[in-house]
């Protein structure tokens, strides 16, 4: 329900984005007039994955990224014992991480002062308890891959962890009698038994059990008598304690416990099976927790990540458990329809939720990098939309582009930045990131800006920009040109006239000064011209004549074409007099020098 | 090795500081700033370091920082400095002034205080001066840089220097009326961006600069407008370099590829032959520490300037225990190091030097 929006009287249309939904109202046309009601003018965005903006799931999210990438990171030489050993402490680094978040939100839902909220908290809090149950049982299944023996103490453990209160009460009453018996048959020192002694061991047991039930030693006392019947695993006994047993599974591992202790792994989905159906007794059918758990128990690990998929809400349980099942070399690579594999496709689904997040997207980078077949491509659609609101975060996605290679990506994110500087006139900004981009074409754009810039003003602005480019000048011809024109501005006032002379010529017949640009570079050259010594050498002033009736030509047949008005031409004219003056006076003095000094 | 310790706290960090402690006290430092960046709602949080309730069995602290009270940050947090001050300067950086139409205003990129005036600079190549009990700037230099001004330093007290992302240090002195740098310092060849700068703490002429390829210079403004020494250090962004206030031959940088490092520059070796031995004042040095220190052959006086290449060394340690994104900040102040990260974590050591 969307506060101010009354969807029964006003129309609504939506779009889908990527992680959200975006609703506003509307009016289509109608016949009959409509009634004019103010409407409401707010767009609003549904999102469907709120976890992501929870505050204390945000810490989940994180360390599970460290978690994540540690692992990727695992050698692959290593195998057998020290790679499962090391596979087992990562699961068991994600299950911490799962519990110190429940923790967290559980004082948080006790604290929280208004009833709602606690209640959405607690939801949350159960939650991730169901999940860390499910990885708990998957990783003593699939990924500890305990033998029998072992397999039920993990399993004693799990359950020990997560019915910890129900435990506190059945202790009291089962563990009264014989404990003795009960921790000297459990204390397996370092498996140095082997499952045949222990089976040998455990008949005995049963059996002395047996004959106590039998000869009646307990019948004075009913409850010591049902308690026997307990430790022999008798079912109706135990589900008289119904009330002490939380759920189905506690049941299961207290039937095993008692009366198949040794069970084989490959076995326990017809205790389970068993244990659920007795224990349900046809009053309620199985909650989806109950199906996942009853498929992992069958071994059929696709069946608990589909069940798990469809029950949470969000990617992040499945694809980290998918894919470190992955790393235990557990899933089979069929291909799903759509063309990658099942850890590819969740983790790539994971990660674009992240990139929908203003924060998050960072994590997001990590995940699709070690997606092999479409990673690349994600990442390269996700990154340009991400909006750049400072530089200092545009940089940081620059550095994740570049360090990949993104050259296109990389390309583009400076170029928006480079306009967005060129429209806040920061000719600088625009310059160095059209160097970072190699952007040949704006650092072109930007030269023209300093030299427009400079024609109306008459004097460069960002001299320190321009007089310090370095290396970068050769990017572009427009830009070498601007260096070099400031250069000569530069040796100028250092009245080294010479140099002056022959980089101005240089400007004009290398073509790198812009047609556009000669009149000024002409009219710059007027005061050297009419120095008291003579610059120009005779040579040089042939060269200026003949750029000037180039671009007297080139003028005439534009000036015909366009039909400029009278007073441009005037200036035109006189400027151009002014220079065939000079160039004329110049060339006599050139001459006459040129022609002295070799006489002498 | 130092004992450190992270928290999670749910926002991407980027600026952190100590809060000073009063000169002459002996406790460590306790109280720090953070502030965050990217979220819908930044905040500028202050962190307590816990209690002495919470000793682990060999008398070490159980590092669990506790939040003391956040205020909401409009835009993400680009610096902070720690003073005493009720005032807020709204509008101090922008690209089209306030009294226009199409007002846009421009990130303010750093700032630092010397109470009581403070200097900010921004992306808009605008410098600001203001003191404490003024509404307005007192002095503002407009258009000082054409390009992003990233960091500012103050150098002596009228002195500033700041550095821009074309690669120049630029030193002002506010006893001058006009808008120019009194000297401008660069890097020849490529002009790689400057992202922050540091003044020795005793030696006023001593600079220390980070930039965009993760280079360490070391800059004697006096001499030149070439750095003294070039040191490649990180693979990525330098985010901060920072100078120990009290022990300043020790160097801390931070940077993009998420590690923090520490150069210490005070242990005196015999000259043992070194596979980076170089002669000469300017030299480029390839520096590669892992997490046990390495010892690199260094020029520098000093222990940062130097005469005598063969004498010094400089051994670099890498503070964080696992690589993780960006280190965007780092402080330190006493034996007390902090730092923030992309990772949205903290990271707090209280035995720098143990």
């Amino acid at each position: 329900m969307i506060p101010g929006v009354n969807s029964k009287k006003r129309q609504m249309c939506f779009d889908w984005g990527p992680g959200e939904m975006l609703v506003c109202e509307t009016l289509f046309k109608k016949k009959e007039k409509e009634e004019k009601m103010l409407g409401c003018p707010f767009i609003y965005i549904v999102r469907k994955d709120i976890d992501v903006y929870s505050r204390i799931l945000r810490k989940l999210f994180n360390e599970s990224h460290g978690i994540f990438v540690g692992l990727q990171r695992i050698e692959e030489e290593s195998t057998g014992k020290s790679r499962k050993a090391q596979l087992v402490r990562v699961s068991k680094n994600y299950r911490s991480v799962i519990r110190a978040c429940m923790e967290e939100m559980h004082q948080v839902a006790i604290a929280a002062q208004d009833p709602v909220s606690g209640r959405q908290y607690s939801s949350q809090v159960s939650i991730l308890s169901a999940m860390e149950l499910i990885w708990n049982l998957c990783e003593i299944l699939f990924i500890e891959v305990a033998p029998a023996g072992p397999l039920l103490l993990h399993l004693l453990d799990w359950v020990r962890l997560h019915v910890c209160e129900m435990d506190a009460l059945s202790a009291d009453v089962l563990g009264s009698e014989n404990p003795n018996k009960h921790e000297n048959f459990w204390n397996l020192p370092g498996n140095t038994q082997t499952l045949t002694e222990l089976e040998l061991k455990w008949q005995h047991w049963h059996e002395e059990c047996e004959r106590h039930l039998q000869d009646g030693t307990f019948a004075s006392n009913p409850h010591l008598e049902s308690l026997c019947k307990i430790m022999l695993g008798d079912d109706s006994a135990l589900l008289e304690q119904k009330e002490l047993l939380s759920n189905w599974y506690h049941f299961l591992v207290t039937r095993l416990l008692y009366s198949h202790p040794t069970v084989k792994p490959i076995e326990l989905h017809f205790y389970a099976q068993s244990s659920l159906d007795l224990f349900l007794g046809g009053d309620s059918s199985p909650e989806p927790l109950d199906n996942i758990l009853m498929a992992a128990f069958e071994f059929d690990i696709h069946q608990v990540i589909k069940e798990c998929s469809i029950a949470l809400s969000n990617w992040w349980f499945v694809a980290h458990l998918t894919d470190l099942l992955d790393h235990c070399k557990l899933l089979h690579s069929h291909n799903l329809y759509f063309g990658s594999n099942m850890r590819e496709f969740l983790l790539l689904e994971y990660a674009s939720g992240l990139f929908a997040h203003h924060s998050l997207w960072q994590l997001g980078v990590d995940y699709f990098d070690h997606c092999p077949e479409l990673g690349r491509v994600y990442l390269e659609l996700h990154i340009e939309r991400i909006p750049l609101n400072t530089e200092q975060k545009a940089l940081k996605i620059l550095r994740i582009c570049e360090r990949r290679q993104m050259t296109e990506q990389v390309r583009s994110i400076c170029k928006i930045l480079a306009m967005k500087a060129v429209c806040n006139n920061r000719l600088g900004s625009a310059l160095s990131w059209s160097i970072r981009a190699k952007d040949a074409a704006f650092a072109t754009l930007v030269s023209d800006r300093f030299l427009k810039d400079y024609c109306e003003r008459g004097s460069f602005s960002d001299l320190d920009l321009i007089d310090n480019l370095g290396a970068a000048m050769m990017l572009s011809d427009r830009l070498t040109f601007l260096g070099k024109y400031r250069e000569f501005h530069r040796l100028y006032g250092e009245k080294r006239f010479a140099d002056a002379a022959s980089l101005l010529l240089s400007l004009m017949t290398s073509q790198i000064a812009p047609r556009s640009f000669w009149m000024t570079l002409l009219t710059d050259a007027l005061p050297l011209l009419e120095q008291k010594q003579v610059i120009f050498s005779a040579e040089q002033t042939y060269e200026l004549m003949q750029c000037l009736e180039d671009l007297t030509i080139g003028r005439t047949e534009s000036r015909d074409l366009e039909g400029q008005r009278l007073q441009d031409d005037d200036i035109e004219t006189t400027k151009v007099e002014m220079l065939r003056l000079a160039l004329a006076r110049n060339l006599a003095r050139a001459i006459v020098k040129e022609g002295t000094l070799e006489g002498s | 090795m130092e004992e450190i310790f992270a928290k999670f706290v749910s926002q991407k960090i980027s600026k952190t500081r100590w809060r000073p402690v009063p000169p002459g006290s002996l406790q460590p430092a306790e109280t720090f700033v953070t502030g965050s960046w990217d979220n819908e709602e930044n905040s500028v949080s202050l962190w307590c370091i816990g209690d002495f309730g919470n000793l682990s069995s060999d008398g070490g602290f159980e590092g669990d920082h506790q939040l003391l009270c956040d205020i909401k940050h409009h835009g993400d947090v680009m610096d902070l400095q720690t003073l005493s001050v009720s005032q807020e300067w709204v509008g101090a950086h922008y690209h089209i002034g306030p009294g226009s139409p199409s007002y846009r205003s421009a990130p303010c990129t750093g700032i630092v205080c010397n109470s009581p005036e403070i200097v900010t600079v921004g992306e808009d190549g605008r410098i600001n001066l203001f003191r404490v009990d003024y509404k307005e700037a007192v002095r503002t230099i407009d258009n000082a840089d054409s390009s992003t001004l990233h960091a500012v330093t103050f150098l002596r007290t009228p002195e500033i220097l700041t550095v821009n992302s074309i690669g120049q240090l630029k030193i002002w002195d506010f006893r001058q009326q006009g808008n120019e740098p009194s000297q401008i310092l660069s890097l020849t060849g490529d002009r790689v961006p400057l992202h922050c700068v540091d003044r020795h703490p005793n030696q006023q002429h001593v600079v220390a600069t980070g930039g965009q390829d993760g280079m360490l210079s070391i800059w004697d403004v006096r001499q030149g407008s070439m750095p003294v020494s070039l040191l490649k250090a990180h693979e990525a962004e330098m985010w901060e370099v920072h100078f120990h206030p009290s022990n300043p031959d020790h160097l801390f940088t931070c940077s993009e590829d998420g590690s923090l490092w520490h150069w210490d520059a005070s242990t005196e070796v015999p000259e043992k032959s070194s596979l980076f031995h170089q002669g000469g004042r300017n030299s480029t040095l390839l520096a590669h520490p892992s997490s046990n220190q390495l010892n690199v052959n260094q020029s520098l006086i000093s222990s940062w300037l130097s005469t005598d290449p063969a004498k010094d060394r400089i051994e670099i340690t890498s503070l964080l225990p696992n690589r993780t994104l960006s280190v965007n900040s780092l402080d330190v102040l006493g034996s007390c190091l902090l730092c923030g990260t992309d990772a949205e974590a903290i990271y707090v050591t209280r035995q720098l030097f143990s």
